[in-house]
């Protein structure tokens, strides 16, 4: 039953490579069959690749997701509903290229922000899940980023929804400037909502969840998951090391290396990431609840 | 004059003159009260004209001065009595925030901040006033309990940022900080804040959601420091002057984009030329909207301050 799901072609996956192409182009870039794992360096193929969820079968490595693939593996399959789809980003601070930038983002992933919002469910469970995608502007937060994610809260606290967000984000966006930093405020009240309703929110950190993310709600979930190896920190590590003139571990601000200094509860592989949200919500779940009542 | 700014050369020349002038006068017996006042006057129109047209980068510089008022100087001007309390009851005490309890006009506060040194030797104690993660978990301590006994917060800010070192990830800089944004927007009493030098971030932020929220008039605040967004953008800090003018950093910027509630003015050319009068400046603020936030009851504090942040920012809605 476990293996099904990863069998599944998910409604949002976009992992292979297109098939109408030229042969003679097909055979000078062979860029898209095969990748190159970034962890070990063995040459994978797309398919291999495809099947393991984005992940090295030899080395463990974890390529990042994009939003809608995260989605595809996440969700029962064909069952998302998305909010906020037309919110955009403004230019509150007239900042040079920003309109310009925000553009060919756009055009780039298909994404209209650095989050996708939506309601879909996880072996049935409903669940609000909030989906960084670090290709948009390192997945940065600006104030389209804060409100959809403060909107999909809220949305869940009404329906007492559980949320799981998947976090992936270099920060704050420096483009809105000060704005960008108040999202930080404002996410974290969405998140003391959620905490009012009782409804829990799960946070998985992935590959990189840094800056003013790691500083807000990305850790502040009742549960709080990471991706092996994913990058988690605050500071970034070239301006720490330029503070305190040495060398830093090799380990240091990774998944691993939270856990082990106490910051995360569990480190998960993607390939066990769906069942063990899928227990947490059960878990969590009305039905659960009501067995409890039952047994007393 | 010691402490002078690049900008402020041409005005320290010509005060420089006009001292000569005077002692010129003195021991030589001729009369040059004429040409000294013709000076003065100049010197005070240039000196309206540097510090009427302050650059973003030119604040920053002012917002940074070593004799600028620290936190300590707000606490001992503006309260009648105060006690300092120390340490997160975790960890360790975090020199770099300072906090206690005492009496604003005879009405119970709890105050914390940010507090840089003035010279090398108490910098290197205060870390430059660069918190790690203990400094605002002795913060949080310090408001949850001033919440229990229905005690207003006043928090200053001014800090560079949250301390970006080793041990300060080890401790979990990043969760310290979103610990703190979430108890201060849930927050069941009255907190005000000032951003009194440099506002550097989430490690400003973590110290910074308030009921209200004001900036002296040449503080800065920013998502990132001007050097780092320099840094970040064009792969050069020396263009942090470039990239304060386009962060929108001033007082006067996150007034215009209802960041802040108000603008406290200083004397001309910056706090550190008079602070006893910025300090007075700030402690009327202070008594004033502690009055009035004393008549408003904790539960609507807190869902007034959750909607003041839940508006903020722009969006477009397509």
């Amino acid at each position: 039953m476990l293996k099904d799901w990863f069998q599944k072609k998910p409604r949002y996956a976009t992992l292979s490579p297109p098939a109408a192409e030229p042969a003679e182009r097909r055979e000078a870039i062979p860029e898209g069959l095969m990748n190159k794992c970034r962890g070990c360096g063995d040459i994978l193929l797309s398919k291999e690749l495809e099947k393991h969820l984005k992940t090295c079968p030899r080395c463990g490595y974890h390529f990042p997701l994009s939003a809608p693939e995260r989605i595809g593996i996440t969700l029962d399959e064909g069952r998302f509903f998305e909010y906020d789809e037309g919110l955009t980003s403004l230019d509150p601070l007239s900042f040079p290229g920003y309109p310009e930038k925000l553009a060919r983002m756009q055009e780039e992933t298909g994404l209209r922000e650095a989050v996708v919002t939506g309601e879909g469910t996880i072996d049935g469970r409903p669940v609000v899940l909030i989906v960084m995608d670090s290709r948009f502007m390192m997945g940065s937060m600006g104030s389209a980023v804060g409100e959809k994610i403060a909107r999909a809260m809220e949305r869940a606290a009404d329906k007492r929804i559980p949320v799981v967000l998947f976090a992936a984000s270099g920060g704050a966006r420096m483009q809105e400037g000060i704005l960008s930093l108040m999202q930080m405020a404002k996410t974290s009240g969405a998140v003391a909502r959620l905490r009012e309703a009782g409804v829990p929110y799960i946070s998985v950190m992935t590959h990189p969840t840094t800056g003013g993310v790691t500083a807000s709600f990305a850790s502040q979930g009742d549960i709080i998951l990471a991706e092996p190896g994913a990058l988690i920190g605050f500071a970034g590590r070239r301006i720490i090391e330029q503070t305190i003139h040495q060398k830093l571990p090799d380990d240091f601000q990774t998944a691993e290396f939270l856990l082990k200094h106490g910051m995360i509860d569990r480190i998960v592989h993607r390939k066990d990431l769906r069942a063990e949200l899928s227990v947490i919500l059960q878990i969590h779940g009305e039905e659960a609840l009501h067995v409890g009542r039952a047994t007393l | 004059m010691s402490g002078e700014l690049p900008f402020e050369k041409p005005l320290v020349e010509l005060e420089r003159r006009i001292a000569e002038l005077r002692r010129f006068m003195e021991t030589e017996g001729i009369d040059l009260r004429e040409e000294i006042a013709r000076l003065e006057e100049r010197a005070a129109s240039l000196a309206r004209e540097i510090y009427g047209n302050l650059t973003p980068y030119q604040k920053v510089q002012i917002a940074r001065h070593p004799d600028r008022p620290t936190t300590l100087d707000y606490i001992r001007g503006c309260l009648d009595v105060f006690l300092e309390f120390h340490g997160d009851r975790c960890f360790g005490d975090d020199l770099a925030v300072v906090g206690g309890i005492g009496l604003l006009e005879g009405m119970p506060v709890t105050v914390v901040g940010h507090q840089r040194g003035r010279d090398t030797k108490e910098n290197l104690m205060r870390n430059f006033g660069m918190p790690h993660p203990e400094g605002f978990r002795k913060a949080l301590r310090l408001m949850k309990q001033a919440e229990r006994f229905r005690r207003p917060v006043v928090c200053f800010i001014d800090t560079s940022g949250a301390y970006p070192g080793m041990t300060s990830e080890e401790r979990g800089i990043g969760m310290a900080i979103a610990e703190n944004l979430l108890a201060m927007i849930d927050l069941r009493t009255a907190v005000l804040c000032v951003v009194t030098g440099e506002g550097g971030s989430g490690g400003a932020l973590a110290l910074g959601v308030a009921d209200r929220v004001y900036m002296l008039e040449h503080a800065v605040y920013s998502v990132i420091s001007v050097e780092g967004a320099a840094a970040l953008l064009w792969k050069d800090a020396s263009q942090a002057p470039r990239a304060a003018e386009s962060m929108r950093i001033t007082a006067q910027d996150l007034l215009d984009l209802e960041v802040i509630d108000g603008v406290i003015p200083e004397p001309l050319g910056g706090a550190h030329k008079d602070p006893e009068t910025v300090i007075r400046r700030v402690k009327e603020v202070l008594v004033r909207d502690l009055r009035e936030l004393s008549e408003v009851s904790p539960d609507d504090l807190r869902s007034r301050r959750f909607e003041k942040y839940r508006k903020m920012g722009r969006v477009f809605e397509g």
